[in-house]
């Protein structure tokens, strides 16, 4: 029997789950809306992947004590921008070092473009049984105007390429709420989107992150995403994930039993990860860390034998718990109430929030019941001092 | 000693942005009272809020030593006062203890409403006027004609006008040389008993009062024992000083000299301006004439955000009443805000001043409601009771009538824009009084208008519209009956105390539909929908709908980045800070003022 995605028990078992994050920043240009670190083709160091994996391989070997491994997620950047053969050095290495669970999740990040039936199946040979696409849209406006360089059809391809290879799960990410977007264009993307059969679905709405090209363009006057619109679009794609059979464990995601991410239920459930590449995040032994995010820094770092780190966080008791309170509130099984769970409910904030039916109470935990309020319930939470606990 | 003949005293009357306090510092540099290596803008203007905004708060007084072209010593003592309409008060207490004014005119502005009603005042007082035109140095600069002005003003001729650049210096020698010829000696008995002015004090931390002193008959030493008399509070002098611009003790002030004292006192309310100090024994009985209290004109309710800080707010107000004595202050309790003050101002500036330093001195984070003035309600059984705040009024049926404060209002504008201005007088209810024209190209125009109608935006609205050529000054007049009604406002079907304003009924509909337009701009999307309406009494007049918020997350924590997250909703935490809750509604700061900003 598989356990349903938003059961609490499922998340409460991703706790104890070890994971790995690579990041490959490389990408053939920049999308307009994303802030992540990633360094286009023609920018400096933007076509030397060679010796970026060789320096994965060494920031790997530096990991002290690693555990074995349930999940790896290949993420960036666009991880199918290297070689076959890089990726599976990269795999191979991480299972020398750590080892790799037996039915471990390994997943890649891919852009429909790049993938062909003969990648898919060296993916699968090197041991990725999990692949996420970068659709975005199915609205050929819209993938335009996100700097997206694949077709509708390309992306139906590549799906197919990835059913017949023998991918045991393939996520489709979808995003919403772009100022060129329809309530109809995305019905249809939705639609189409859902026929493909997804095990499973990610749909985020449009942000507008500092520093990118779109939020310079809206500071200029162009329209940014109507939070209304945004709220409209989300509920027409839970209410056709549903119907399709998958539910939401997530804010933002979607499975069929069997299918979450363990990778993502892991991180937000305080699981153990350790994170490698540029930008890349580690959590690991009540520590929290972080890699270089430039690219050449980072490489100087890890070729002068030392590990890349930008800085470090050390959690004390509250905060640590205040945090798992916070990223648990994005799980749809809820959180488990704990020490902070009681004074949060009971606070002025937290009784408006009950009233309002924004938050409720279940078997000991504490579900957001308006996932699209979840940050507004989180800064709540910030309310809540040591002593009230 | 400084014999009398050689003492001169004034004051600078300027209006703002017309170079008194460059001026003022050219003066020191010239006299070799502050090394150019020591000189920095505004020298005198101590308060960090007055050197940001350019403008005077407090008044001052600076002895300088000159060297006159006849080779004779002078000690000039310079008395800075503010510039501001708010702060008149100041104005006239400076004045009292001079013998001459320096009246300092924008060689390219000409004359403001403000320098004319200060020059008044000063010519009233008896003080011997010096006309300066400054600025000469700038390209639009129209010094003959500025000069014409003055002289018609004053009643002089053009040629008794100084020009000068306080900025390159022009001028300045001429300037000095005119205020040792022109100005009168202080007059005054030497061998009478003391008889000491105190035209201002301020509270420091360390000394406690200090007072700023103007000799007018006999002298004070230090250690003597004094009396203040309208307070009959003996003290000793523990000590006496000028300031150069840096403060310097002396043993003794003599008849005609300014300086400060120190008497250990630590509650300014005993040491009243206008008060007269003399010897504990052996004084004098005849206490000189005393000033006007400093009447508050505007009233505002302020709460500090976090109730906790109710007893801090206090303290803090207590502690600015030392340096303020203008300012009054009585508890008040809104059901919307909680705890917080009542407090009087003397305009909007003196208002804003005092909030920034509640703010920014005492880290007091403070929600203000929309400034009222003084109303006076006449009851059915014949009792008048004064209004101050909206909540105050009555209900209906008690009520005969409400009369509220009218001010004579004195605008200085260039001719072409005599119309925009009657146009906008109109609009504020004001009534037309004389004209006349300072010359053909600018007129004085005189009203009756209510204080209500000018006390917010009337100012800023009259400089958009004449393009800053038009200048202002009013002055209190009667009271006077007004068909007045309260607008309250309901946010959620609740009214909000701190929201209700007292407006004339023509323009209560107007007024209704602005301010819940505002309102709904202004307050944020709350978990439902929140809907906001104006009413007289039961009869809503005004109505909008904030929607309910639907969406307030972002997307996946990227790879993990937790700590970044959590960063980001810390800051959005604290912007969230400066809300108060209504009931159950989330209500910014600056709706509590958006009464003053509306569009109508």
């Amino acid at each position: 029997m598989r356990p349903e995605p938003d059961s609490p028990a499922l998340a409460e078992a991703a706790r104890l789950w070890n994971s790995v994050y690579v990041h490959v920043p490389f990408c053939a240009r920049r999308c307009p809306y994303c802030d992540f670190a990633v360094v286009a083709a023609d920018e400096a160091g933007g076509s030397d992947t060679a010796r970026y994996v060789d320096a994965l391989v060494v920031e790997i070997g530096m990991e002290p004590d690693p555990p074995e491994v349930h999940a790896i997620n290949l993420g960036g950047g666009t991880p199918t921008r290297l070689h076959p053969r890089d990726l599976a050095r990269i795999v191979n290495t991480l299972d020398h070092r750590f080892g790799i669970a037996d039915n471990a999740e390994i997943s890649i990040e891919a852009n429909p473009e790049d993938w062909t039936p003969g990648f898919a199946r060296d993916l699968r040979q090197i041991g990725f049984n999990r692949v996420s696409f970068g659709i975005q849209s199915f609205d050929p406006a819209v993938l335009e105007s996100l700097g997206r360089v694949h077709s509708p059809q390309d992306a139906e391809q590549a799906v197919a390429a990835a059913r017949s290879a023998g991918f045991s799960t393939i996520n489709i990410d979808l995003i919403y709420g772009t100022p060129e977007e329809t309530d109809e264009s995305w019905g249809r993307s939705v639609d189409r989107a859902i026929e493909l059969e997804p095990e499973h679905l990610s749909a985020y709405a449009l942000t507008v992150e500092g520093g990118t090209a779109l939020s310079r363009a809206v500071l200029a006057g162009a329209p940014a995403p109507d939070p209304d619109q945004q709220a409209d679009r989300y509920e027409r794609v839970d209410e056709v994930a549903r119907s399709a059979g998958l539910v939401r464990y997530e804010v933002s995601n979607w499975a069929r039993p069997g299918h979450t991410c363990r990778y993502n239920l892991s991180t937000w459930m305080m699981g153990e990860f350790s994170g490698f590449g540029t930008g890349a995040h580690d959590h690991r032994g009540g520590v929290r860390a972080r890699n270089i995010r430039r690219l050449d820094a980072y490489l100087d770092q890890v070729e002068a034998g030392v590990r890349p780190r930008s800085g470090s966080e050390c959690l004390d008791e509250f905060e640590s718990e205040r945090e798992r309170f916070m990223v648990g509130l994005r799980l749809a099984a809820g959180v488990r109430t704990g020490s902070i769970g009681a004074p949060f409910a009971s606070s002025e904030e937290g009784r408006r929030l009950v009233d309002a039916g924004v938050i409720g109470a279940r078997d000991g935990r504490v579900v957001v019941l308006k996932p699209l309020l979840t940050d507004l319930v989180a800064r709540s939470v910030l309310s809540v001092s040591p002593g009230d606990c | 000693m400084t014999a009398l003949s050689r003492i001169r005293n004034f004051s600078i009357i300027a209006h703002i942005d017309h170079g008194k306090s460059t001026l003022a510092d050219r003066l020191l540099e010239r006299t070799g009272a502050i090394s150019e290596r020591d000189m920095r803008e505004q020298v005198l203007d101590d308060m960090d809020l007055e050197r940001e905004r350019g403008i005077t708060i407090k008044a001052n007084a600076v002895r300088i030593d000159y060297r006159a072209a006849s080779g004779d010593m002078y000690q000039l003592n310079f008395i800075d006062t503010p510039g501001h309409v708010d702060f008149s008060y100041e104005v006239s207490r400076s004045l009292e203890a001079c013998e001459g004014a320096l009246l300092v005119v924008d060689a390219s502005q000409g004359v403001e409403a403000q320098t004319l009603a200060n020059a008044y005042l000063a010519i009233e007082e008896g003080l011997e006027i010096i006309p300066v035109v400054n600025k000469i140095d700038l390209p639009a600069a129209d010094p003959d004609r500025a000069a014409e002005e003055l002289a018609g003003v004053l009643g002089g001729a053009a040629d008794e006008v100084i020009h000068v650049s306080a900025k390159t210096g022009a001028g300045v020698d001429d300037l000095l040389e005119a205020i040792v010829a022109r100005l009168p000696a202080p007059e005054g008995d030497e061998h009478a008993p003391l008889r000491a002015l105190v035209f201002d004090s301020f509270y420091d931390t360390y000394r406690g009062v200090v007072s700023h002193v103007r000799i007018v008959d006999g002298s004070i030493s230090t250690g003597e024992a004094i009396r203040f008399m309208a307070t009959s509070l003996d003290v000793h002098a523990d000590e006496l000083g000028i300031r150069r611009p840096s403060t310097e003790a002396v043993q003794r002030l003599n008849t005609g000299e300014v300086g400060y004292l120190v008497t250990g006192v630590k509650e300014i309310d005993l040491i009243r301006v206008g008060d007269t100090v003399t010897h504990s024994r052996g004084g004098t009985t005849k206490a000189l004439p005393g000033y006007d209290e400093p009447k508050p004109m505007v009233f505002s309710g302020l709460f500090p955000t976090d109730g906790d800080d109710f007893e801090r707010l206090r303290e803090a107000l207590d502690k600015l009443r030392l340096n303020d004595s203008s300012l009054v202050f009585q508890a008040e309790t809104s059901r919307a805000l909680g705890f917080g003050f009542r407090v009087g101002f003397l305009g909007l500036l003196h208002m804003e001043i005092v909030r920034e330093r509640l703010e920014r001195e005492y880290d007091l984070e403070l929600v203000a409601t929309a400034p009222s003035v003084a109303y006076v309600a006449n009851l059915a059984s014949g009792e008048q009771v004064p209004v101050r705040s909206p909540q105050d009024l009555p209900e209906a049926a008690g009520l005969v009538s409400i009369e509220e404060p009218y001010v004579k209002v004195m605008i200085i504008t260039p001719s072409e824009f005599i119309g925009t201005v009657m146009d906008l007088v109109q609009q504020r209810r004001g009534e037309m009084g004389e004209m006349t024209y300072l010359s053909p190209e600018r007129a004085e125009l005189h009203y009756r208008m209510p204080l209500a109608e000018i006390v917010f935006d009337f100012f800023d609205l009259l400089k958009t519209r004449t393009r800053g050529y038009a200048s202002l000054d009013y002055e209190p007049d009667d009271y006077q009956v007004s068909d007045l009604v309260r607008v309250n406002i309901l946010l959620n079907g609740v009214p909000v105390d701190a929201f209700s304003t007292i407006v004339h009924r023509g323009k209560s509909y107007a007024y209704g539909k602005a301010m819940v337009g505002r309102l709904r701009e202004l307050i944020p999307r709350q978990l439902f929908d929140v809907p906001i309406q104006a009413a007289i009494g039961s009869r809503i007049i005004s109505r909008e709908t904030i929607k309910a918020r639907r969406k307030d997350v972002t997307a996946k924590c990227y790879g993990g980045d937790i700590t970044r997250k959590r960063k980001l909703l810390e800051r959005q935490k604290e912007g969230k800070r400066r809300m108060k809750m209504v009931g159950q509604v989330e209500v910014p700061q600056e709706a509590f003022v958006a009464a003053l900003k509306l569009d109508m």
